[in-house]
């Protein structure tokens, strides 16, 4: 009945070191890589930071006033310069039919300023 | 102080073993949670991130657009507007822009057609985005036809193709000539789309965007502000598929919560009470329940916002391009630079760990008060 | 070394369902003895025993624990009076006391489910914040004295009746208590069994050790090292041996 535990490599000992070793191990490693995150970040803001700068030059020397992410139509294609009464902004805070509209909110900022116009 | 961490750590120890011992039931709650992490985070990280890089790149926009409204719309403004405007105090310049959109038939894309004011393009040729370049494998020396607004179609030759690194901003463009631009759309020459203005003083914008109002009131001013305000709604936190992703995982910890609240099993009760029957106190009992709460949110955590970097910043959102493509043919290749607020960081951490922690400890803080001699008299 | 003074205990009091468990009892129990107290189920004897092992307060009257037992037991911390009332100390203290003197052995015995043998025997030290090392050698040595020591590694789910009392034993005997303290220990043994622990329990008493049992098993209370056998009814002594 009596079965015997082959004993185990660590240190000679046939018992099985504590668990809150590798669990501290771990906590240690899951901040470290949190940390890393920041790190990462930092690093990669920096090396992409002149690209994003030569984006804004063809945006200054184009005159472009959006982003090309939602090509769909165009008050997605250049929300900034959609008007007022386009789709997906038909109620201050109905979701839009695209696809992209549940991503993307009525702008606030447009309908603030322009509240004196409408 | 040894002699406490000595304690404390021999009960980190009986928690794993206690945590190993129910392994089903743990790795799946792990594994729900880190998924629920790794969306909110993904969504939190790439809204963020995009938000940012939007108001960097929209820095090189216009200071003003003044578009004209007709019938709520709006519609091309006359060349005429120009001297008007040119003659407010503070305006440097206003010139016209002229840009429009054209359907593609061929891949069911919408182009978006403009006339660059700083680069000289002869008649019959265009530059196109890579975005379209891509799409339709038309190259540098190619052609392409665009069908006009009397029916008939007009072959151009493609000049170059623009930098793929500008993809963010110029996938779908095609670049042409003043004149061919008005030929397509048979625009007058007498009408632009819009009038771009610059301005001497900042802070003299909402002064001068009032004054054109007043003078011209059928156009409506956009100012640079606003333009970067929009991406900052549009990917705003709140907003959108995050506030459905927010119910859900809020939805998830409702669920999670009421399963932990609702009570300890009998078997664990029961092991709360040999606890301490043989000689801990309530707060050591306490503390095995904090750890295990703690613990599987932290790990959580740990991996499921590891998991939402990694997804967002090397595989570029992949799993939300779906959504962020929606129906649109062309969509920019580009790689999201990871803009990462610590602020929200550090939200989503307090969010996700002191309420699963607090919903643990609670109920088994019932069961720990019970009397030592408890298990002797069931 | 301990005494109890008119020690009553009820539940449930001024309610309908209200009982006393132990009516008025006054008793006094040397060190270095096998103590049985004896009755039918119901009598109270456990009650008896939860409250001379410091597990509940009395309602009224007085626990005294007082000379015999070690004094660093009772005053860890320094104390210059060698008898000490447990009834008036608040919960901290008690559960100091109860954890450093008395080492319990359960009915059910009470073993943690899915956790290791070594693990469980280790358990009642893990609140004390000594070096784990210490803790593991002392467990290992306490399975070995039971003959255990094959067994450290698995789960007391496996064990069979006897290890797993054996087992319960070795945990009882943890902090290295001066009194043993067990709840009708042999109520799910066979006879053998039950004379092997009478058998532990003697040698125990060679030890130096006190042992207080509740039991109406004859195995146990007829056992020839059993000192001392006092009868429960009632919540009231019936009759007592000494």
């Amino acid at each position: 009945m009596n079965r015997q535990i082959p004993p185990k490599k660590n240190g000679g000992s046939r018992f099985p070191a504590r668990k809150s070793r590798p669990c501290l191990f771990l906590l240690g490693a899951g901040v470290l890589l949190l940390g890393l995150i920041f790190t990462h970040a930092h690093v990669r803001r920096h090396s992409d930071i002149s690209s994003i700068h030569r984006l804004a030059t063809v945006v200054e020397k184009l005159e472009l006033t959006d982003l090309a992410l939602f090509t769909e139509a165009r008050y997605t294609r250049h929300p900034s310069q959609a008007d007022l009464y386009s789709a997906f902004q038909d109620h201050p805070t109905s979701l839009e039919h695209f696809p992209m509209g549940s991503i993307a909110a009525p702008s606030a900022a447009l309908r603030r300023l322009h509240g004196k116009v409408d | 102080m040894a002699r406490w961490i000595e304690k404390y750590r021999s009960i980190l120890d009986f928690t794993l073993s206690s945590l190993v011992r129910r392994k089903g039931k743990n790795l799946s709650l792990l594994v729900v949670y880190v998924l629920v992490v790794f969306m909110l985070g993904s969504a939190m990280f790439l809204t963020e991130a995009m938000k940012r890089e939007a108001s960097l790149v929209l820095k090189g926009a216009p200071e003003m657009v003044i578009q004209r409204l007709l019938q709520g719309r709006y519609d091309p403004i006359p060349m005429s507007y120009l001297e008007k405007i040119r003659g407010i105090r503070g305006v440097i310049s206003a010139e016209p822009r002229l840009w429009g959109y054209i359907y593609d038939s061929a891949i069911g894309a919408n182009y978006t057609l403009m006339v660059p004011r700083n680069v000289a393009l002869p008649s019959g040729e265009i530059m196109i985005g890579n975005g379209i370049s891509r799409r339709r494998m038309i190259y540098s020396k190619d052609m392409m036809s665009f069908n006009l607004s009397n029916g008939s179609s007009r072959v151009f030759t493609v000049r170059d193709v623009i930098s793929p690194e500008s993809e963010l901003v110029s996938a779908d463009l095609v670049l042409l000539s003043e004149g061919d631009f008005r030929e397509i759309f048979e625009l007058p020459s007498t009408h632009a789309t819009d009038l771009v203005v610059k301005i001497r003083n900042p802070k003299e914008l909402v002064t001068v965007a009032k004054k054109v109002m007043e003078l011209l009131p059928d156009t409506r001013p956009i100012i640079r502000d606003e333009m970067v305000r929009t991406y900052d709604s549009v990917f705003d936190w709140r907003g959108g598929i995050v506030t459905v992703l927010l119910m859900m995982a809020l939805l998830a910890f409702v669920i999670l919560a009421w399963e932990k609240a609702s009570g300890l099993s009998a078997d664990e009760k029961r092991e709360i009470g040999i606890l301490k029957a043989i000689g801990w106190e309530t707060s050591d009992v306490i503390a095995v329940k904090a750890y295990e709460g703690l613990l599987i949110s932290f790990f959580s955590f740990t991996v499921g916002i590891l998991l939402a970097y990694g997804h967002v910043f090397f595989f570029s959102a992949a799993l939300f391009a779906p959504a962020m493509k929606g129906w649109s043919v062309l969509y920019p290749d580009f790689r999201i630079t990871p803009f990462v607020d610590p602020y929200q960081v550090a939200v989503l951490f307090f969010l996700t760990v002191v309420p699963y922690t607090v919903a643990t400890i609670v109920p088994s803080w019932r069961a720990a008060i019970v009397d030592p001699d408890s298990v002797m008299r069931s | 070394m301990i005494k109890l003074l008119n020690v009553r205990k009820g539940f449930n009091l001024g309610r309908p369902n209200e009982f006393v468990a132990v009516d008025g009892v006054t008793l006094s129990m040397e060190a270095n003895r096998v103590t049985v107290l004896k009755g039918p189920s119901g009598s109270g004897k456990t009650t008896l025993l939860s409250l001379i092992g410091c597990m509940a307060r009395p309602t009224s009257g007085r626990i005294i624990l007082q000379r015999g037992l070690p004094r660093e037991y009772l005053f860890p911390n320094g104390g210059d009076t060698t008898e000490v009332e447990v009834t008036s100390l608040p919960e901290r203290f008690l559960t100091e006391i109860r954890r450093r003197t008395f080492g319990f052995i359960f009915q059910q015995f009470n073993l943690l489910k899915g956790i290791t043998v070594l693990e469980n025997v280790m358990l009642p030290a893990f609140p004390l914040g000594e070096k784990h090392g210490v803790v593991k050698k002392r467990a290992l040595a306490l399975l070995e004295m039971f003959g255990l020591s094959g067994r450290a590694l698995a789960k007391v789910e496996w064990l069979s009746g006897g290890e797993a009392q054996r087992v319960a034993i070795a945990r009882a005997l943890m902090n290295n208590p001066p009194v043993i303290i067990a709840d009708e220990p042999t109520a799910h043994l066979d006879s053998k069994l039950s004379s092997a622990f009478m058998e532990i329990i003697a040698r125990l008493k060679d030890q130096g050790k006190t042992a207080i049992i509740a039991s109406h098993d004859p195995l146990v209370f007829e056992a020839k090292m059993v000192d001392r056998v006092i009868s429960v009814r009632d919540g009231m002594l019936e009759g007592d041996t000494a």
